[in-house]
């Protein structure tokens, strides 16, 4: 590392794997409930254990944004982070709302708006939380030597990502409308600006690791989240398809959405041929692994299989079933869980001073995570085109369709603990790297 | 060759402009009679329905217009689909399942006891009403009553 304060960063990656293995336990509350083991019915029904598995997913990807930003920004910018109490005090409160929310899930404190179960009064502290984080991140930056595109689109999706968290506040008396907003949020951050946050980290981790003029790599950043809003935003439509609103949504989501691979196609590409073209030998081949990984599993996870059920067509049958889930899991672990993982272990030998990266146990980590991901994809594909035909199509009652396809559970729980033992090592290895020192400061990368 | 300049140029244009286009089709389909929403009949009753609804995060096992967790059964139509399945009883067979207080659970799948009152009760089945005439482009009919007889499915529905 070449800055002190970049310290902070590891503090906000541990918080990340704690509540991913978090996430991951309630994930499996939820598997086993499906092949009727719900002895824990009582304390943690579906719906909690639903509500915490998804919020902990967003809420370690921003911790793991966070991190990123607060590793990438001191370096791209040349300065010290504005400052680093205050980046604590940003840690201590996010860590202390996710865990109020978590905790009040339980006890059926909540707002039951899918992704966006926080209620509205620790809405507020998100925000505060936010603006915080987001003051230290851009007063680095303009008071920095230099502002490079890398840092600015980073700050840019970072910046959005808060803005658009608004929309999601405003109160409806119409399910329509307030699930036509909600999806300003959830859409707009996962198929918009985050995917600025993963291009900037994603071109970072490529300068680095490739040694690929940044130049070059910039322009092709640009072109990349380019391509995102132009088919993302209008994208959106294809929520909008069948919940209440006008057909002219089945026209511009159908194109629209039709050209969302198309961003995923050009990261993937970009990616691989500025490996290709790179002729510095990063030693880390690991962090290497999980950024080419990145950008290849995003593009069948988000762009092919999104595109698969986004077809108003298809759409009209597959639209709330487990085909949802299907493309749900292996996007959002190939676009956000990969590149956090990616920037992680990156970044951990240089905040440690600890070379650890040519260990068996990462690449073991690495493919067993995601051979168990793309297993319990299938599962939740084979399921859910189940569900789909008989349930949807052939009209049989909703639950003696999912008697017949819950044996495609005990498959997604078999690759569940593959992916889980994967996770495990990693957070081994991310353990074993001991906790970050100013004797690491020197290490030239 | 394309200069970074105009790679800039591309994204924020691009972004600029579908956004606006956006920000266009979301008035258009709320404005006059483009709007589809039903909202003329969003009655108190429907409101504090959704309330209840919202309150118990019932998302989170069911989906409703097709938004949810999978884990039970779509509510949208599910007054036509029990009067249908219960001889014109529906409405009465749901608000028995809100009140109950012990655990409803058909094939043993667990749905939460609420034990709602009968106020409560009849709230949100007039929000799942509400939310039956909405004009869904086509998904009402997919999970709705008007479903065929199929080979597999013979004898069971």
């Amino acid at each position: 590392m070449k800055y002190k304060s970049q310290k902070v960063a590891y503090w906000f990656f541990a918080l990340s794997m704690l509540l991913l293995i978090l996430q991951i336990t309630y994930g499996f509350v939820m598997g086993f409930a499906r092949i009727g083991m719900d002895g824990l019915h009582e304390f943690i029904p579906f719906n909690t254990a639903r509500a915490v598995h998804t919020n902990l997913l967003v809420v370690w990807l921003l911790s793991g944004f966070m991190g990123a930003a607060y590793y990438i920004i001191p370096e791209e910018a040349q300065n010290e982070l504005a400052s680093v109490k205050l980046a604590y005090v940003q840690l201590i409160s996010l860590a202390v709302v996710g865990v109020v929310a978590v905790v009040g899930y339980h006890f059926n404190y909540w707002e039951g708006r899918k992704f966006l179960e926080i209620p509205r009064p620790l809405d507020y502290l998100v925000v505060v939380n936010v603006l915080l984080f987001l003051g230290i991140i851009l007063v680095t930056l303009f008071k920095g030597k230099r502002k490079t595109t890398t840092a600015l689109v980073l700050s840019m999706g970072l910046l959005f990502a808060a803005l658009l968290y608004l929309p999601g506040m405003i109160p409806f008396d119409s399910q329509v409308t307030d699930s036509f907003f909600r999806w300003w949020v959830v859409h707009l951050w996962v198929e918009g600006v985050w995917e600025l946050i993963m291009g900037g980290i994603l071109s970072f981790l490529l300068i680095k690791l490739t040694g690929v003029d940044r130049e070059v790599i910039e322009k092709w950043l640009y072109v990349i989240v380019g391509l995102t809003f132009l088919s993302g935003v209008l994208g959106t439509g294809h929520h909008y398809y069948y919940i209440g609103v006008n057909k002219i949504w089945l026209i511009v989501g159908g194109i629209f959405s039709a050209l969302e691979p198309l961003a995923f196609l050009a990261m993937a590409l970009f990616a691989v041929n500025m490996y290709r073209k790179g002729e510095k030998k990063h030693p880390n081949k690991i962090a290497l692994y999980w950024t080419l990984g990145s950008a290849i599993v995003s593009f069948v996870g988000a762009g092919l299989l999104g595109f698969a059920h986004t077809l108003p067509q298809t759409n009209l049958y597959t639209h709330g079933t487990l085909v949802t889930a299907m493309h749900g899991h292996l996007a959002f672990w190939g676009a956000y869980g990969m590149i956090v993982l990616a920037i992680i272990s990156y970044s951990l030998p240089n905040l440690t001073g600890r070379k650890l990266y040519d260990s068996s146990r990462g690449r073991m980590a690495f493919w067993m995570a995601n051979i168990g991901m793309v297993g319990m994809t299938v599962a939740f594909g084979v399921a859910g085109v189940a569900q789909v035909y008989l349930e949807r199509k052939f009209k049989m009652d909703f639950m003696e369709v999912q008697a017949e396809i819950s044996i495609h559970f005990v498959v997604l729980i078999l690759c569940a603990t593959l992916f889980a033992t994967g996770v495990v090592l990693y957070i081994i290895d991310f353990y074993k790297h001991g906790t970050p020192t100013d004797e690491a400061l020197e290490v030239k990368e | 060759m394309l200069s970074k300049k105009q790679a800039r140029a591309f994204f924020l244009g691009g972004t600029l402009v579908t956004f606006l286009i956006f920000i266009g089709l979301t008035v258009y389909s709320f404005m006059g009679e483009n709007d589809q929403t039903n909202k003329e009949k969003l009655t108190d009753s429907v409101v504090r329905g959704k309330e209840i609804w919202e309150s118990n995060n019932c998302m989170g096992c069911h989906t409703l217009l097709g938004e949810g967790a999978y884990y039970a059964p779509e509510l949208t139509k599910v007054v036509d689909r029990m009067n249908f399945k219960y001889d014109g009883n529906g409405e009465n067979v749901i608000k028995s399942i809100l009140m109950s207080e012990g655990p409803w659970q058909p094939n043993g799948r667990k749905m939460v006891a609420y034990g709602m009152t009968e106020a409560e009760a009849s709230d949100v089945v007039d929000f799942f009403k509400w939310i039956g005439e909405i004009d869904l482009n086509g998904f009402g009919e997919v999970v709705g009553v008007d479903r065929k007889i199929s080979p597999l499915s013979k004898g069971k529905n």
